[in-house]
């Protein structure tokens, strides 16, 4: 063990993938001291009712967020693109179903 | 009914469920919430072992036999546990020291019970394998992290290690019972589980810069019901409501 983590433990984000072909999705977070004992504790905690196949655990510190300050610049210029959606399109009768 | 087989039934039944009665009793009081639901998932691990054994123990024993009678309507001198699982839990050292040390064990004793000519304990073993599998690498990892931890974390791992030892020596010890069982193909030979054992466990310790204890004087007589007095009191507090109120249903 590091200096750093010996009285704290890490926190580590947990993400589970509930059955195959579909992607692993953030369930939580854990405490432990190192990545293999973030596995294990992910498993006793998150997968005990049967939840999951496969388990990732990143430490939280790796994750950069974005900031809500920031929130108007990065989202609202996408609130009036309607022509990015699909469905802003009519569809010519004679392509039928897609 | 053939009374090795009951007796031996038994055995392995009651160290599931005093262990689990054991680990139990972290509920609620682990050190961090995680450890706390990793060794309560492990103790119901056991308490479901246990209940598969009892059941067949009963079903030997006859029709008026339940799990529930022969778990809590059984006297000391009648359970065949080891003696190193009913030991106080002490501090989270002694707890994980034993957990590895049993685990190992234990691993190494179903890996082989997997080839019983007993249909139900071959079945048992089949279970019981995948979680006993992850028992043991679970307190393996506990006891190099703690032993190449901290200074603390090694002196006080070390000293578990090294009280657990004495009580070590029964995990391998046969009497006739294993005997005429071996010569059956039902009971699993010990001699080789123990030069295994020796080898994990040497091999563990050394990755987390612990000492092995060298053999000495080992306990023994749990295997043929003769108890020290902390199985008293587990009894006490795990029989003492089905015998007041053996009605009693929730």
């Amino acid at each position: 063990m590091s200096e750093e983590n010996k009285d704290n433990w890490m926190i580590w984000e947990v993400f589970i993938r509930s059955r195959n072909g579909l992607s692993h999705k953030h369930v939580g977070s854990i405490h432990a001291p190192d990545a293999q004992m973030a596995i294990k504790n992910a498993r006793d905690v998150y997968t005990r009712r049967s939840e999951g196949i496969s388990i990732w655990v990143v430490e939280s510190e790796a994750i950069t967020a974005s900031s809500p300050d920031e929130k108007e610049p990065l989202f609202t210029p996408a609130d009036d693109k309607v022509y990015r959606h699909p469905t802003f399109y009519d569809i010519p009768d004679e392509v039928g179903h897609i | 009914m053939q009374k090795e087989l009951l007796h031996y039934t038994l055995r392995l039944g009651d160290n599931a469920l005093i262990l689990g009665h054991r680990l139990a009793e972290w509920c609620g009081h682990g050190p961090v919430l995680e450890q706390d639901i990793a060794l309560s998932n492990i103790a119901l691990d056991h308490l479901g072992q246990a209940r598969m054994l009892l059941q067949y123990a009963a079903r030997q024993k006859g029709e008026s036999y339940t799990e529930d009678k022969v778990a809590f309507f059984r006297d000391i001198t009648e359970y065949y546990n080891l003696l190193i699982l009913e030991l106080p839990n002490g501090d989270w050292g002694d707890t994980l020291a034993r957990q590895f040390l049993f685990d190992t064990y234990n691993y190494f004793f179903y890996t082989e019970l997997l080839n019983s000519k007993d249909d139900h304990l071959k079945a048992v073993a089949q279970k019981a394998i995948k979680e006993i599998t992850y028992h043991a690498q679970w307190s393996a990892e506990w006891i190099i992290r703690l032993g190449d931890g901290t200074e603390e974390s090694h002196q006080r791992v070390q000293k578990s290690i090294d009280d657990l030892w004495m009580w070590t020596g029964e995990m391998f010890t046969m009497d006739e019972i294993d005997q005429k069982l071996i010569e059956e193909g039902v009971a699993v030979d010990l001699a080789p589980i123990k030069e295994q054992w020796h080898q994990k466990v040497a091999e563990i310790l050394d990755v987390a810069t612990l000492k092995k204890p060298q053999d000495d004087w080992m306990q023994s007589g749990g295997k043929q019901g003769e108890h020290s007095e902390y199985l008293g009191y587990i009894l006490a507090e795990m029989q003492h409501l089905p015998r007041m109120h053996p009605e009693a249903e929730w």
